[in-house]
């Protein structure tokens, strides 16, 4: 198990235990943690599955690519910074554990 | 489901069809409600059935939860394209002089993606958030417009004037003539067989005035300063203002399809289900707070569209089954809907659920409605109104149903009104 940590927008924080080869939107959506929608099922069709990944964080999850599915959707997402992700396009590897994860306030 | 009022020979009858003559495509099984057992059944014993002989061909039904979303989320797989046969159990079938508006809806990566992203941003809950206070003030002018006490036909009093007006908001159409987009929108999606046309040419004619009214208000809203109505955003938007017009026609028509059918049923088949759920009633009048989980769990209840449909693009195997190339497979959401394995107690309708938004009313994967929130917050916001005026809205009849194996409608459901 990896253990994922995420911060809500009023500062609080939930630590989850995750499987590996899951996705940090699984991590989110099993563990009922807030904010995180998750529409399309994980699929990278409707970025209400976005996330600030902590800059300590960022290049071991790896930064969003700038051509493809992914950057187009959070092209439309309220709040993007150079360290937001789509959690559905996040899956959990042994070196995550200890991840933090910033939620945003709203999906849209 | 209702058994309690049906003959019991149906319901033993319909106990021991042998499962390879069950076909659940046929529109009267939706029309009187007895769908339901025959789902039952396959979601215990045979949850992906094959149906040899029907009137819309042979097809694959998906019927649990967890195999409808491995579908619908694997579109690499499973096509929406139109060409192909489209997204219902019934083939789209191109006609002579039909007047072909294509529809994203019905599309496959890569033009799908680009046509959704397109309009996306129109529909954004902070945008859609703007016209609430104008949504609300005109339900209030509706409802308060009705008689208290007397029998009137709820579908066609209400649920039918609150979608037609929310659309008309929406667009900010022509008040006066609001009314046409309902019309637009029935024959958008009609064939001839359903009455709602004469013909073919009939609906043409109707749909080249429907682009050239569209073209007026397009020319009109690109000329004066943005607004928040989607005619408006899509007018000026970057992504959307250099669009072909036909292109722009039909993704416009789209999004009044989308929301006219299933929110006028929504609306009608929440005040079904709370009446057939009293214990529910009085928890809603006691805590109006559970309006917002109540909306989800009414469009899961209703599941305004009963399926959708793919075809495969490859041989592939799913719960055991070998399907083709080339077959045509059923996500039954009703179905789905109501899997007591993944949903708790899925054949009760239940206002205060912990998880009300996980259902498949508006299905998974790239095509996940995209008018899921709009929906959701036209519905909060009628119930909202509905409970400041009426303590009760009593059904005094039986409900009508509609003959259509995709929408699930109630055409009439005749009530009175209690005034609060
Ligand atoms: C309770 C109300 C509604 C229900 C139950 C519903 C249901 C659905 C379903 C089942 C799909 C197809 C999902 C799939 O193939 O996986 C869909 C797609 C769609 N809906 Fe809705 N819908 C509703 C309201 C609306 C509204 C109000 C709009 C208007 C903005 C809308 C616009 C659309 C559009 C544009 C699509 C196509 C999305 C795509 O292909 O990418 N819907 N809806
Ligand atoms: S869950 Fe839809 S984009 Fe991630």
């Amino acid at each position: 198990m990896v253990k994922v940590t995420f911060v809500a927008s009023d500062g609080e924080r939930r630590a989850v235990e995750v499987e590996e080869g899951e996705t940090a939107r699984e991590a989110a959506l099993f563990n009922d943690v807030p904010g995180i929608d998750g529409d399309c099922g994980g699929v990278c069709a409707c970025a209400t599955c976005h996330v600030h990944v902590d800059p300590e964080w960022i290049d071991k999850v790896g930064r969003l690519m700038k051509d493809g599915m992914e950057a187009d959707l959070l092209q439309f997402a309220e709040g993007t910074t150079e360290y937001s992700r789509l959690a559905c396009q996040i899956p959990i590897k042994p070196m995550l554990d200890g991840l933090v994860l910033h939620v945003p306030e709203e999906q849209y | 489901m209702n058994t309690q009022v049906m003959e019991m020979d149906t319901a033993e009858k319909i106990a021991s069809i042998p499962l390879d003559e069950i076909d659940v495509a046929r529109p009267s099984l939706f029309q009187s409600d007895t769908v339901g057992l025959f789902f039952d059944r396959l979601r215990a014993e045979d949850p992906v059935h094959y149906c040899r002989e029907s009137y819309v061909g042979p097809y694959w039904s998906i019927t649990k939860f967890d195999d409808i979303m491995a579908v619908d989320t694997n579109h690499k797989v499973f096509s929406s394209e139109a060409k192909l046969g489209g997204i219902a159990i019934q083939d789209m079938h191109s006609v002579e002089g039909g007047l072909e508006l294509e529809m994203f809806i019905a599309m496959d990566q890569p033009k799908h993606d680009q046509q959704r992203k397109a309009v996306t941003p129109s529909v954004a809950p902070s945008n859609l958030q703007l016209l609430e206070p104008v949504i609300r003030e005109r339900a209030g002018e509706i409802l308060d417009q009705l008689p208290i006490g007397e029998e009137i036909d709820w579908v066609d009093k209400v649920s039918v004037e609150l979608t037609t007006m929310t659309l008309a908001t929406l667009f900010d159409f022509p008040w006066e003539e609001r009314r046409k987009l309902t019309r637009w929108s029935d024959i958008t999606t009609a064939a001839p067989e359903t009455g709602i046309v004469e013909s073919y040419e009939a609906r043409r004619e109707e749909l080249i005035e429907c682009a050239m009214y569209f073209k007026g208000l397009w020319e009109q809203r690109i000329n004066e300063e943005p607004k928040n109505d989607l005619i408006s955003m899509m007018a000026h938007s970057p992504a959307t203002r250099d669009m072909p017009f036909l292109e722009f026609l039909g993704n416009l028509l789209l999004l009044i399809v989308g929301g006219n059918d299933t929110t006028r049923n929504s609306i009608s088949g929440g005040v079904l289900a709370l009446n057939q759920n009293p214990d529910e009633y009085r928890k809603l009048n006691e805590n109006p707070e559970l309006i917002g989980s109540m909306v989800p769990e009414i469009i899961r209840w209703q599941t305004p569209l009963t399926h959708m449909r793919r075809t495969a693009l490859e041989d592939y195997e799913i719960g055991g089954k070998q399907i083709k190339k080339g077959d045509k497979v059923v996500m039954w959401y009703l179905s789905g809907n109501r899997d007591g394995s993944v949903i708790d107690r899925a054949d009760q309708f239940i206002i205060d659920r912990k998880n009300p938004r996980h259902h498949l009313s508006f299905g998974y994967g790239i095509h996940r409605c995209m008018g899921n929130r709009l929906a959701e917050l036209q519905l909060r916001i009628i119930w909202e109104e509905i409970h400041k005026r009426f303590s009760k809205v009593e059904v005094t009849g039986e409900p009508e149903r509609l003959f259509s194996n995709l929408v699930r409608g109630i055409t009439k459901l005749p009530v009175r009104l209690h005034a609060r």
